[in-house]
């Protein structure tokens, strides 16, 4: 099992190292590169430029994530809590917007928020922004949403919730009942046997869920082109411009790929390790 | 005889109209072992989670030390409980695991004069009652191994290191060695035996294997269909069973049905026999249990009944032979070889004869006539295992 590969991954590993491998070699190449193929560290060297944006983006794919956990754990461990019936519907529910094409979803939210959009004629409607105006004496006729970070936040969390979500239920609908009522046997009380138990063995559906929230939303450049508007420039906006966009220079964007990978992946390991004893017990 | 601990006063438990638990009424005392025994599906399991507040019985009360504690949560009651498979928790080791409980408690600050001032108990304390209690359970030098580096047997000794560190005035044991292979089973039949009078407490056990609640009670309740059928002590269950279904699920028993002469005389195959029970009336039809070890084999000639050996069993200590008395097979263990279709005689001594009251399980009971699927039934422990958690999820 160890040494021989099986004959039937030979086409995994190929489309891994084609589709995976290769770039990355690709990438870390042309990071060192300058436009005429020689030896250079100056793209690293401009990094510095750009700290604003690594820093926004960090920051931004940081509180998705923590909203996403906020939100995701509370739902995954109630819906773990009730009858089949309920969890299959729910499962559905959570489920059904991503059988729709990002984009499309990404798209619908500008709908909403657009200055003259749904949400803001509801809002005009119900007299909520007359009720706004009067209150803090200002003169507003809409709500500013599209075009913020909030709007980006949002979008990332509306997106990625299912990916916090899934692993997270998918760990405490498998935790053995008699360990819950062996925690309440032993003197725990509802908190005490979520905190020291629940808590503690779902950890590694938290980690998967935290990786599979953070490390799209740290590179997405749709959600931030689409409801930033562009004026909230993030790292996938900013790679984009250098391969696809006005500021043609794949050299430098390469560079800025390859040290956000590196953040993304210590990040990563870090957490990783954080929880290594309990995935552990959970693998059993 | 010692003090009344727990109380079951009128007990029923019904899931989706099904009666599981049918008026039941149970004390248990003080530093005994009891087990609870019976079949899958007859109430023992739940009877267990009603004792340690897992279920709420649909009607009826659960007294402790006099007091009704129907609705307090597991958390406050002096019970602490085996689980069937251990429940160990994976991410602790076993010092944690069986410090679990002392981390859980508060009790009044010894400083504060009021009494008032709750604090948990310190690190000193947990670690000496730790260790007190891994020595108990002859487990010295495992603490800091997580359960899934743990044997079976190991994993069963955590589990009760774990319930009884606590301190509890009853520990409550559902099938806790049914995962163990048959050689650990024995061997910690008799370590629970120890430990039980070693820490002096009640331990309630469930079980449905027959010769483990022989071993180690002091009282056994046997229990099928909701109802107990018999409490006593091991020997007074094996020796004067209650009726058919006590006499045909503790050991072996050929089951006969006989007529009550008159006091200290049965007859059986139209034959009289001399037997030890009276108090019954004039000529009352009854059940008569023999146990296959109280039958003697002699010459045809000598015998009270007569008979054609159909199947032989060599079980090492001795032979397991079916014979047929008239159409009714019963089963002999003897040590003479008997050769299959070979006539033989038997005789009973008085005192091998036990006159048991017509019941519900009359005639269901006690005929080796499907010999070898019975055995294998009551050998099987791990079918039934799997029929026990199918019929007490419901």
């Amino acid at each position: 099992m160890k040494r021989k590969l099986s004959f039937l991954s030979i086409p995994y590993v190929i489309w891994m190292a084609l589709f995976v491998v290769a770039p990355i070699i690709m990438v870390v190449i042309y990071a060192f590169s300058t436009a005429d193929g020689g030896f250079t560290l100056a793209n690293f060297a401009r990094m510095g430029t750009y700290t604003v944006v690594f820093t926004r983006s960090f920051k931004l794919a940081l509180i998705a994530t923590l909203i996403c956990l906020v939100i995701g754990y509370p739902v995954s461990y109630l819906m773990s809590r009730e009858g089949p019936r309920f969890q299959r519907i729910a499962m559905v529910l959570i489920m059904l917007p991503m059988w729709m094409n990002f984009l499309l979803r990404t798209y619908s939210w500008m709908a909403l928020l657009e200055n003259n959009g749904l949400l803001n004629q509801l809002f005009q409607n119900i007299g909520l922004i007359d009720l706004y105006n009067r209150i803090f004496g200002t003169n507003l006729t809409f709500f500013r949403m599209i075009n913020t970070q909030g709007a980006v936040v949002l979008g990332m969390v509306y997106n990625y919730l299912p990916f916090m979500i899934l692993p997270i239920y998918s760990v405490i609908v498998k935790l053995d009942h008699n360990l819950l009522e062996a925690a309440r046997d032993l003197g725990a009380n509802s908190f005490q046997v979520f905190r020291r138990v629940i808590l503690p063995l779902s950890l590694p559906g938290v980690l998967s869920g935290i990786t599979m929230v953070f490390v799209p939303s740290v590179s997405t450049f749709a959600i931030s082109k689409m409801l930033g508007g562009g004026t909230e420039l993030l790292l996938g906006d900013l790679i984009e411009q250098q391969f696809l966009g006005g500021a043609y220079n794949p050299q430098l964007g390469a560079a800025i790929s390859l040290v956000m990978m590196v953040i993304v992946v210590i990040c990563m390991w870090i957490m990783n390790r954080f929880g290594e004893g309990e995935e552990q017990a959970v693998m059993m | 005889m010692s003090r009344e601990l727990i109380r079951l006063r009128d007990v029923c438990m019904a899931f989706d109209d099904e009666l599981v638990l049918d008026h039941l009424n149970l004390y248990f005392n003080d530093k005994e072992f009891l087990t609870l025994l019976g079949p899958s599906g007859c109430g023992k399991t739940t009877t267990l989670r009603i004792i340690g507040g897992f279920a709420t019985p649909t009607s009826g009360d659960v007294l402790f030390d006099g007091v009704r504690i129907n609705d307090v949560p597991p958390y406050k009651r002096q019970i602490n409980t085996v689980f069937q498979k251990y429940a160990l928790f994976p991410h602790l080791n076993v010092f944690e695991n069986i410090a679990f409980g002392l981390r859980m408690q508060k009790r009044p600050d010894p400083k504060d004069p009021t009494g008032k001032k709750m604090v948990k108990i310190p690190e000193d304390e947990i670690r000496e009652r730790v260790m007190e209690m891994l020595e108990v359970v002859s487990l010295k030098g495992f603490e800091h191994r997580k359960p899934d580096a743990l044997s079976g047997g190991q994993q069963q000794r955590v589990a009760i290191a774990r319930a009884l560190v606590n301190k509890p005035k009853v520990l409550l044991l559902d099938e806790p060695l049914a995962a163990l292979d048959l050689k650990l089973r024995k061997d910690m039949q008799i370590e629970l035996k120890r430990i039980q009078q070693q820490v002096g407490i009640t331990f309630i056990y469930v079980t449905h294997d027959q010769e483990e609640a022989l071993t180690m009670s002091d009282t056994i309740v046997v229990m099928d269909k909701g109802s107990i059928q018999q409490i006593g002590t091991p020997e007074d269950i094996y020796n004067e069973p209650k009726n058919a279904f006590v006499a045909d699920f503790i050991g072996e028993s050929n089951i006969i049905d006989g007529i009550m002469l008159q006091d200290k005389l049965v007859q059986m195959y139209g034959k009289t026999f001399p037997c030890l029970d009276g108090g019954f009336a004039p000529n009352e039809p009854v059940d008569v249990v023999i146990r296959p070890e109280d039958i003697d084999i002699v010459p045809v000639e000598q015998g009270q009944l007569i008979g054609t050996v159909t199947t032989v069993t060599f079980k090492g200590m001795q032979y397991d032979i079916i014979v047929d008395f008239k159409g009714f097979k019963w089963l002999i263990q003897t040590t003479d070889h008997c050769p299959e279709g070979s006539r033989i005689g038997i005789k009973i001594d008085p005192d091998g004869i036990h006159i048991m009251k017509k019941s519900q399980y009359s005639g269901m009971f006690g005929d080796y006539s499907s010999f070898s699927e019975e055995y294998d039934e009551l050998d099987d422990a791990s079918l039934s295992l799997d029929e026990e958690e199918s019929g007490d999820e419901a």
